[in-house]
């Protein structure tokens, strides 16, 4: 049993999976357009929480947050469901294939077994789609894959109800109505005014100031925690701002990407402007992390090359604030 | 990042050849996508990570040999897995688990427990109890 569903590759796995099942029901959106009505670009920092037992930094909004403000913004109906048991999330999927209705999921990417083993982390907010079944496999398109891949049944339970922070418990998802005409252009100015606001977050975590708070915190850590976990808290960020799904730099280039196809939609030159500076933005994440790396390579423990990083890292912050500031009024 | 500079580096992706998307600008400074075998910084974050857990597999070995905890604590480690992430595998609250990590209590646990144990970390409970396998 197989549904009609054709698989892209995309950067970051939410992205990808609501822009492929959208593009499946007819509604033509891009990776970085679904990245930007959906407001997915975020900085927080919540050093009281351990994510591989350093303080967790996130370089986007909640799991599902994507895909839902993307509905909601162009007024799209979509079905999500949890399940408390195995056999009830089976039914209920394989229902949905037989209909010929490709199936999103949130799976824990421990157990994925076509994942390179160096990237099984108990990681509970991935996403992919399923599209068929056979009598031992399901078919998956997983969107960070160069192509579509299988998993047996038994190992597709296992990611379905994968345990721990962020627990997916089953869930699966997918667009039951979709309007013929969508208005774009009002969606895509909720998104950014929303991004906007999130950036300019008047909290010291979120944001701008949650960059600038890391900054700060950066320049204590080989004090405060001993060279040796300072260098894991630091690779553990470069992981989070690097590692696939994000596009690089910390998300920068794929919202680069979404203002540019903006930019043209809404007709709007600033905008186009504002895409390159972006840009550049992202090129100075990128060095952040080759210098970032450089201490945790060299093991060097010298505090001036940590107060050297925490430098640049605020010269980032400083010069996105200016951007979203700028960004808010070019299109208010 | 401009298409042409897009990192092609080796690394832990390379050997399964697999390859990530992103996103680059072309010589007209349009948008496109490129794929990248990896990038060095990424690889030495990643490593570094993966050196940290086997450091941690070895030192959880070393106490297990040494009588000072139980295997549970090997094969959660083994497992990548935290107190946080185990507790909610086998469905037990936090400090009960942690009980479970003393040898003395591991000793007396029923095989109702261990199994869930076992399941949790994909072996048989004879090779949990068993620390030859470690």
């Amino acid at each position: 049993m197989q549904t009609t569903f054709t698989h892209h590759q995309s950067a970051h796995c939410e992205n990808g999976v609501a822009s492929n099942l959208l593009k499946n029901s007819g509604l033509n959106l891009s990776e970085p357009m679904v990245f930007g009505i959906g407001s997915g670009l975020f900085f927080v920092y919540l050093p009281f929480i351990k994510v591989n037992y350093a303080p967790a930094i996130s370089y986007r909004t909640l799991p599902g947050q994507i895909f839902n403000k993307v509905a909601s913004r162009l007024h799209l109906k979509i079905k999500r469901q949890k399940f408390s048991s195995v056999s009830n999330a089976n039914k209920a999927l394989d229902e949905n294939l037989k209909n010929n209705i490709p199936t999103g999921l949130q799976v824990g990417v421990y157990h994925l077994s076509y994942f390179p083993d160096e990237y099984r982390f108990h990681f509970n907010a991935h996403n992919l789609v399923v599209y068929g079944k056979t009598e031992t496999d399901y078919l998956i398109s997983d969107p960070v894959m160069e192509n579509v891949t299988t998993l047996t049944h038994d190992e597709l339970d296992k990611v379905r109800f994968a345990k721990g922070a962020f627990a997916p418990r089953g869930q699966m998802y997918y667009p039951i109505n979709i309007p013929t005409t969508v208005d774009l252009k009002s969606a895509i100015i909720k998104g950014i005014k929303n991004t906007c606001r999130d950036m300019l977050a008047p909290m010291p975590i979120i944001g701008v100031r949650g960059i600038k708070f890391v900054s700060r915190q950066i320049r204590k850590w080989p004090v405060k925690h001993g060279t040796k976990k300072a260098n894991h808290y630091l690779a553990q960020m470069v992981r989070m701002q690097e590692e696939i799904g994000t596009g690089g730099g910390g998300f920068r280039f794929i919202y680069a990407a979404f203002l540019q196809e903006a930019s043209v939609i809404l007709n709007n030159e600033e905008l186009k402007n504002l895409s390159k500076e972006m840009t550049q933005i992202g090129d100075s994440w990128r060095d952040f992390a080759v210098e970032a790396s450089r201490i945790y390579k060299n093991r060097s423990a010298k505090e001036d090359a940590y107060n050297t990083i925490a430098d640049e890292l605020l010269s980032i912050a400083n010069r996105e604030e200016i951007f979203f500031k700028k960004l808010k009024k070019a299109i208010s | 990042m401009e298409k042409e500079k897009v990192p092609q580096d080796k690394g832990n992706l390379t050997q399964n050849n697999l390859k990530e998307l992103v996103y680059a600008t072309d010589e007209n400074g349009n948008y496109t996508t490129a794929l990248s075998t990896g990038w060095e910084p990424k690889t030495i974050a990643l490593s570094n990570s993966i050196e940290e857990i086997n450091e941690r597999i070895a030192e959880a070995r070393q106490q297990v040999e040494n009588g000072e905890v139980s295997p549970i604590c090997y094969f959660m480690e083994v497992n990548k897995m935290d107190l946080t992430i185990l507790s909610s595998y086998v469905g037990l609250w936090k400090w009960r688990v942690k009980r479970h990590f003393k040898p003395a209590v591991f000793a007396k646990l029923n095989d109702k427990t261990l199994q869930k144990y076992a399941d949790a970390f994909g072996i048989s409970i004879a090779e949990l109890k068993n620390s030859k396998t470690i």
